[in-house]
């Protein structure tokens, strides 16, 4: 069985796996790290998304072996010192979920999307978000939550 | 400032935003086993052999079972809604031991150390089918020569209302439209796939489940396999979503209590989306057949509606009441002398249907607004116009509607000027004339839909007289700590709706304190020992007001306190803010003083229990009755037969709001899902009964980026049914968007000789529809 070293959230694992076992189902089952959902198996509904190495993927479409030597960062490893993440926070603030399900992938997706685009337009996000799927909110607060999102990520940027 | 009314941020995200979930599936116990099932691949086929003794074998399996195994304690899922006399309502076992019926029906099960190894072992399981032949077209389906689903044929029910002399209102009538529109057969697609975790010591029991209904599961459970009631503890931890959906008795729920009660082990399935797209009840699957004869005027003289319902392979729980719930509601907000309403429901060999998001009341919405817009066409009159002739005028209310519901409040006609107001009504039928004139092959179409619909489930005597397997009560208690917080158990279980947050607000309010120290508890059958939960918009307008209720009793037994120890009659006593103030004088108590000085119970008064905690259950006298005014514009491409929502405007009237910021997430939501259905989503199944939609690349769900941004606004007129004035929410949305989307798509093509585009409205079938 192939030994991985993977980095998740901060902390280094070494773990021996199954070939085919999925990412997701090491984060979550072997290691406890349940705030990743699964949605639907087939990459569409992107709830299960993570940022491995800094980019988002859709952790039910990655092979565990396929994150060895990769650090992996969950919505569980966002924020600092008890305080939210500030797109985590504009989530909140602009009551962008109601069951939650979709919410970790969605502020994954949502950070990435800034890394490309600091200062989106209405329109960049919904193209931005396409592989999320929501079927609470119908968006709109998303969309806002983005924004102020990013807004307040850039401010937080400006003031370093 | 009140809590009630505040756009208050909800209590339930940080842990929501942060990981910090109680999905069923990230559940665990110690020695947990998995679950996986076997199921079929024949939409209709007799069982000949299951055998899982290859699968026994295999690493990681602890057992292996078929139907057979179970068929002595199994039972049958429950229908708890017999519509009518003629009903024919067939054994459902939990896991098919003889025939199958749809695909997806479970016929095998293993139970692993692990899911892997679970998956691995099903490959193990041998089943042969003798192949019976499939049902899939409900006018097929009742025809003398057809195959039957089951021995006693294809018809479940039929039923039949008449109100006023319909003849008559048809017979000579200047205007009748006649027309046949079918509503798709929908998948809910919560984001949670469903899962269930159950234990048990031995003796008793406890059941985790992705489910809306923990006590409603509760009693069910207990009837189908016979364990106790008081055995059993149901727990609907976080729940992903529901939209009707996990508003059911699932054949993996009785299952999971039979292998744990088995093996003396804890065992958890976790659902696949495949097999949810497969498994979970549809929504939807109508035949319509609409009639409606008009004066010239374009006043409605009378409406006919006929419909098919397909209630795929069984009833569940309330699979042939659902098309029902729109029986009262074809004639929507519309004055006329006469109605006709009939229903047949149809088995066919298709996974059953039952509750989604509106049930039965989008459909009849659809029914009647696209009806009212081809009226409107017929006499060349706005439709908007021939709306405004056969409303119920605001000064009309309460008024009793032809099929008898009576509607205590609306105000049709402000929620409308509001609505066109926002839309810029006017200025957009100018540039649709100015695009028709040019022949720009980008036409634009206006679509309206001036809802309502009848919701907050309950009143149980209403309920009854429909054959109701149940009340529509609800139940809250609210306990005052000694340190002066409060925590509120409600029976209304929520899976994203914000209870915890909208609760919090009413019972600051009502007893003074502030909201932050509120807690609310739910979900769990051992902390919340009764409730009907949440489904058809009821939780606030029923669950809301039973914990209002349970805070009156609360200050009740407060006051009485109060006076004994203020040395004062209870009637001398002002309360407001949280405080008892004997009247005149500067004497008072607050209500945390009063909640300590019953726990330290050193001075209480003749008959006053140590304690002010108290319960209430609510049950309304009537449904409430949201209304509201949707708008839609849709450019359609004439050329490629694209179709895009240019502007999108509703007004709502929900009657009085605790969240302003929940209820617009609601309404949010419930747009979003109307406009799917008329765009967007078909379960579609072959000609063998395979289903094809399996998977979410097939089932096209809207993202963000196929959706536009939704101008809401709302009018308020307080429903009298109810102390705070409230009606629901959770429906109305999607109950109006369907018509409103697919009236702006005929509305632009209407000069291309177009009246009907079937849903959903792909640029394929728009394309086709103007060859």
């Amino acid at each position: 069985m192939p030994r991985i070293t993977v980095t998740v959230d901060g902390v280094k694992y070494e773990e021996d796996v199954e070939p085919r076992l999925l990412l997701v189902h090491l984060l979550r089952e072997r290691l406890g790290k349940t705030g990743t959902p699964v949605g639907c198996d087939t990459s569409n509904c992107g709830a299960c998304t993570v940022m491995l190495d800094g980019k988002s993927a859709k952790s039910c479409t990655v092979l565990a072996v396929q994150a060895d030597g990769c650090d992996v960062v969950t919505i569980e490893g966002l924020g600092s010192n008890g305080s939210m993440h500030p797109m985590q926070q504009a989530f909140h603030e602009e009551h962008a979920l109601q069951c939650g399900y979709c919410t970790p992938g969605m502020v994954m997706a949502a950070i990435d999307l800034l890394r490309d685009t600091p200062d989106p337009s209405e329109d960049a996000i919904r193209e931005g978000l396409e592989g999320n799927l929501c079927r609470c909110t119908g968006y709109c607060n998303i969309v806002r939550a983005v924004r102020r999102g990013a807004q307040e990520m850039g401010q937080a940027v400006r003031t370093q | 400032m009140t809590e009630v009314g505040r756009a208050r941020r909800r209590k339930e995200d940080a842990r929501l935003l942060s990981g910090r979930t109680q999905w069923t599936d990230n559940l665990r116990q110690p020695g947990m086993l998995h679950v996986m099932f076997l199921r079929s691949p024949m939409a209709h086929a007799r069982i000949t052999r299951v055998d899982v003794s290859a699968a026994l074998g295999l690493p990681g399996v602890v057992a292996a079972y078929s139907g057979q195994d179970f068929a002595a304690e199994q039972g049958s899922l429950p229908c708890a809604w017999p519509v009518t006399d003629n009903v024919v309502i067939p054994e459902h076992p939990p896991m098919a031991t003889s025939e199958v019926r749809y695909v997806g029906e479970a016929v095998a099960c293993v139970v692993a150390t692990d899911r892997y190894r679970a998956a691995d072992a099903l490959e193990a399981i041998e089943v042969d089918y003798e192949p019976l032949p499939a049902v899939l077209d409900m006018n097929e389906a009742l025809t003398p020569d057809s195959p039957k689903v089951h021995e006693a044929g294809n018809q479940a029910y039929s039923m039949q209302m008449t109100v006023g002399d319909i003849d008559a209102a048809f017979r000579d009538a200047p205007v009748v439209i006649d027309r046949t529109y079918v509503q798709q057969r929908l998948i809910p697609s919560a984001m949670e796939p469903r899962a269930v975790l159950a234990n048990t010591d031995g003796d008793s029991f406890t059941l985790w489940s992705s489910t809306q209904i923990p006590h409603i599961l509760r009693v069910m459970l207990a009837v189908v396999t016979g364990i106790p009631e008081h055995k059993i503890r149901v727990v609907a931890p976080d729940v992903g979503g529901g939209f009707g959906s996990k508003l059911q008795v699932t054949a993996e729920e009785v299952l999971c209590l039979l292998i744990a009660k088995r093996l003396g082990k804890a065992v958890k399935w976790v659902e696949s989306r495949s097999e949810g797209n497969l498994t979970v009840h549809h929504g939807r699957d109508q035949i319509q057949h609409i009639q409606l004869a008009a004066e010239a005027d374009g006043r409605i003289r009378g409406l006919k509606v006929d419909l098919l319902a397909d209630m795929g392979a069984y009833l569940m729980l309330i699979t042939p009441g659902i098309p029902l719930l729109g029986a009262q509601m074809f004639n929507a907000i519309y004055k006329m002398d006469a109605y006709e309403f009939g229903c047949t429901g149809v088995f066919t060999t298709k996974m059953p249907t039952d509750a989604y998001r509106g049930a039965g009341r989008p459909e009849a919405t659809y029914g009647i607004e696209r009806m009212m817009d081809e009226l409107a066409a017929e006499l060349r009159l706005d439709p908007l116009e021939v709306r405004r002739r056969n409303w119920i005028r605001h000064e009309e209310f309460p008024y009793t509607t032809i099929s008898g519901l009576t509607y205590d409040s609306g105000n049709y006609e402000a929620a409308t000027d509001k609505a066109l107001a926002l839309f810029g009504y006017d200025k957009l039928r100018a540039e649709q004339a100015d695009r028709r004139d040019r022949g720009d092959p980008v036409q634009l179409g206006i679509g309206v839909s001036t809802f309502t619909e009848m919701c907050g489930l309950a009143p149980s005597r209403g309920l009854g007289a429909a054959n109701f397997g149940a009340g529509g009560w609800e139940h809250g208690s609210v306990r005052m700590l000694p340190t002066g917080k409060v925590e509120v158990i409600t029976g209304s279980s929520p899976h994203g709706q914000g209870h915890v947050t909208a609760w919090s607000q009413i019972v600051a309010d009502s007893l003074g304190v502030p909201f932050e120290d509120v807690t609310v508890l739910h979900g769990d059958t051992a902390i919340s020992h009764k409730g009907m939960d949440t489904y058809g918009s009821r939780s606030l307008t029923v669950g809301g007001i039973a914990v209002l209720r349970a805070c009156d009793k609360v200050k009740d037994k407060a006051r009485k306190l109060a006076a004994h120890l203020l040395e004062c009659s209870p009637d001398d006593l002002d309360f407001a803010d949280g405080v008892f103030k004997v009247r005149g004088t500067e004497s008072q108590k607050s209500i945390q003083e009063l909640a300590f000085a019953a726990f330290l119970a050193h001075d209480l008064p003749e008959g006053v229990e140590a304690r002010l905690d108290s319960d209430a259950t609510f049950d309304p006298e009537n449904f409430s009755f949201p209304h509201g005014t949707h708008l839609c514009a849709m450019e359609v491409d004439t050329e490629t037969g694209m179709a895009k929502i240019r502007s999108y405007v509703a007004v709502d009237d929900i009657g009085k709001v605790v969240n302003p910021l929940i209820v617009e997430g609601q309404i949010h939501g419930g747009i979003a899902q109307g406009i799917a259905q008329a765009l967007f989503e078909e379960a579609v199944y072959d000609a063998d009964g395979n289903l094809l939609t399996t998977t979410m690349a097939d089932y096209l769900l809207p993202s963000a980026a196929d959706l536009p941004e939704f101008v809401t606004d709302r009018t308020e007129t307080p429903a009298t049914s109810n102390p705070l004035g409230v009606k629901g929410v959770g429906e109305a949305g999607t109950i109006a968007s369907t018509p409103a989307v697919v009236n702006a798509i005929v509305d632009a093509l209407r000069p291309h000789g177009v009246h009907d585009v079937q849903m959903p409205c792909t640029p394929e079938r728009i394309w086709r529809a103007l060859a």
